[in-house]
């Protein structure tokens, strides 16, 4: 930890909080507390400088026009470049995944990404809406990832990034892989509360954010969790 | 009013026919199959039925229903009143109210966001009510800066029609700008979530109690003409009229506000329209109080963050509460606006999650540090839950298999 406080900044939730993406940050302060790791979390609106010192960054979604300002204004700032380059964990949903690439679209343009991913965005002929699931990277040793997806964008990935998940059930990048990843800095389509339906990733950002093992973190009672994965992995229709 | 053509005689004929067979074979009230049918004889049915009415639309994310059913309770005082009170709220109901009550010259209607230009277009309202603009249903629906900018292109291109318009919403503000007629209601916004911004700029809103203004491009909130003190209503000419609702919440006054508001444009003054919105009990079963097994229940319907915001301002002290989430086509497929929403104000409180997506409940209320308890359906909250009050909260389709289950029961 670089401070006593595990310290958890959410980025421009005034840009990027399209639908309850603030249960991530909700999420990963819980299953720290809840271990008795003292959090303080910071909201950053866009006008304001991103904290440089802080474990764990959180970029929501949002729509064409937030998107590219968002970007711009991470570009300018510094901070997250930083943190990644410091291997400090990012997270980022729908179109804060978008960001950390090297160019997406927004409003009709290709815009410059943060350049955290190897990977390029573009438009979709269709929009991304339902349930998604798929097996996760197994060398990131998680279970089957689930959630909802709203998007219009696809995403193709150079060669230094990985995708999250092999898609099972939805769209996710191109409906053969879902989100990307590379050393602590996570993407993904699943939007809002991507955590909440799959804990043992929150856990895993967790984990890398106080250098330790997810095997390492106490056990929590994720009895709840548990059972709305099985419901919403048993609702998706067989393929 | 004005006779119809032929063949709008015929439609509304046959509208009337569908909606009652619809109704008698037991498939809701049957406003929307009637004016499905009524529209495909006759495409310009709405418009023929308006011709020579005296009609006003309300509109907004949350509280049409609720300041549709105040607002023809006003306007009863002069007489029979056409309205779409089982909330069908788009044009195949408009034209199925308009159709039913031929005989009534004020028209109240609700609108459903997206359909208020085409509504403008074809009712020709003597004034439009617009409540707030707030995230609901996003996988299905428009985001808000979206239907903002349909508001103001509309409501721009016809900058004579009235408006009566929440000063406290900046979006609402923003798409009644170019209007020339604008009576600010001070209606209230505890959700500021997608208010971050300023509507016409982009930079950031300042905001100092209930006044807000954008420092870059001066878009200000206006100074409201009709303001709510405690159970008191402000009017533009400095004199108060009580309020005494059934309603709850504060909600609920300021959509009381805005009823008078709209009943002064029908010339009706808010001291004889007041005393009447106390009739108003329950609005298509919502805040309505079932008995069963020495319980005494009350329903509360919201469908979306703003909402549910509001319904715990309404929630006696101390009441257990039932809480009911699902997500099925007219909810939206779409849970994540749980997390949207500060559960703490149900916190000491005994809570009993169901519904079809009680198990997202179940994770977002321990993620908030509340203590609950799930259980299968309504029926064993019940059972789980002391003889007494009961506060249900409950989004749409999980509403409507609530009340289901009390008609059949009771």
């Amino acid at each position: 930890m670089s401070t006593s406080m595990l310290r958890l900044v959410w980025i421009y939730p005034d840009l990027l909080s399209t639908y309850g993406d603030r249960g991530n940050l909700l999420i990963l302060a819980h299953r720290a507390e809840s271990r008795r790791i003292l959090t303080e979390s910071i909201m950053v609106r866009s006008d304001r400088p991103i904290p440089r010192e802080a474990d764990i960054y959180l970029i929501g979604g949002g729509e064409d026009g937030p998107q590219s300002l968002a970007a711009n204004k991470m570009i300018a700032d510094g901070a997250v470049a930083e943190a990644a380059s410091l291997g400090k964990v990012i997270f980022a949903v729908c179109a804060g995944y978008q960001i950390l690439g090297e160019s997406f679209v927004a409003s009709g343009e290709r815009c410059g990404g943060l350049g955290l991913l190897d990977m390029r965005s573009d438009r979709g002929e269709t929009r991304a809406v339902g349930e998604l699931s798929g097996k996760v990277d197994p060398r990131l040793n998680l279970p089957e990832l689930t959630g909802f997806e709203n998007h219009g964008g696809r995403t193709h990935l150079g060669p230094e990034s990985s995708p999250l998940a092999s898609v099972e059930h939805g769209i996710g990048n191109d409906g053969a892989g879902e989100g990307a990843w590379r050393d602590k800095i996570v993407g993904t389509y699943l939007h809002g509360p991507a955590l909440a339906r799959n804990p043992a990733l929150a856990d895993l950002l967790l984990a890398w954010s106080i250098g330790r093992q997810p095997s390492e973190l106490p056990v929590l009672d994720d009895a709840w969790a548990g059972k709305l994965r099985g419901e919403r992995l048993a609702a998706l229709p067989s393929t | 009013m004005t006779n119809l053509p032929p063949r709008a005689r015929f439609a509304t004929a046959m509208l009337r026919t569908a909606a009652t067979l619809s109704r008698m074979s037991g498939r809701g009230d049957g406003s929307v199959i009637g004016g499905k049918v009524g529209l495909t004889i006759e495409p310009r049915l709405l418009t023929l039925l308006a011709a020579g009415r005296q009609v006003a639309l309300i509109s907004g994310t949350n509280g049409k229903t609720t300041t549709t059913r105040f607002t023809a309770a006003a306007l009863e005082a002069t007489g029979p009143v056409a309205t779409n009170s089982f909330g069908a709220n788009m044009p195949t109901g408009h034209t199925t109210a308009l159709a039913k009550a031929r005989g009534a010259v004020n028209c109240v209607l609700e609108v459903d966001e997206h359909y208020l230009p085409r509504l403008m277009a074809e009712a020709t309202p003597r004034v439009i009510a617009l409540l707030n603009l707030s995230r609901d249903q996003l996988d299905r629906a428009m985001e808000v800066s979206g239907l903002a900018a349909k508001w103001r292109e509309a409501l721009s291109a016809a900058p004579d029609v009235p408006l009566i318009a929440n000063a406290d919403d900046p979006w609402v503000t923003w798409a009644a700008g170019a209007s020339k007629h604008v009576t600010w209601v001070a209606g209230g916004q505890r959700w500021q979530e997608d208010s971050w911004v300023c509507p016409q700029c982009g930079k950031h809103l300042e905001r100092y109690g209930e006044f807000w203004r954008c420092s870059a491009c001066g878009l200000t909130r206006p100074t409201p003409d009709w303001t709510i003190d405690g159970d008191t209503v402000l009017t533009p000419d400095g004199s108060r009229v009580g309020l005494d609702l059934r309603l709850p919440g504060q909600v609920n006054r300021a959509n009381a506000a805005v009823a008078l508001a709209v009943a002064d444009a029908f010339d009706i003054a808010p001291e004889i329209a007041a005393p009447r919105l106390t009739q108003v009990k329950s609005v298509a079963g919502r805040y309505a109080v079932v008995r069963r097994d020495g319980r005494r229940i009350r329903l509360l319907l919201s469908k979306n963050p703003a909402g549910w915001l509001e319904a715990f301002d309404m929630l006696e002290p101390r009441c257990p509460v039932v809480l009911a989430l699902n997500a099925r086509e007219v909810d939206g497929y779409d849970t994540s606006w749980i997390y949207d929403v500060d559960y703490s104000p149900v916190q000491g409180r005994q809570v009993i999650a169901i519904g079809d997506r009680r198990m997202d409940l179940a994770v977002r209320l321990q993620v908030n540090g509340i203590d609950f308890t799930v259980v299968d359906d309504i029926d064993a909250a019940i059972r789980a839950l002391p003889p007494g009050d009961v506060e249900v909260i409950a989004n749409y389709t999980a509403f409507q298999d609530i009340r289901a289950e009390f008609d059949r029961v009771n």
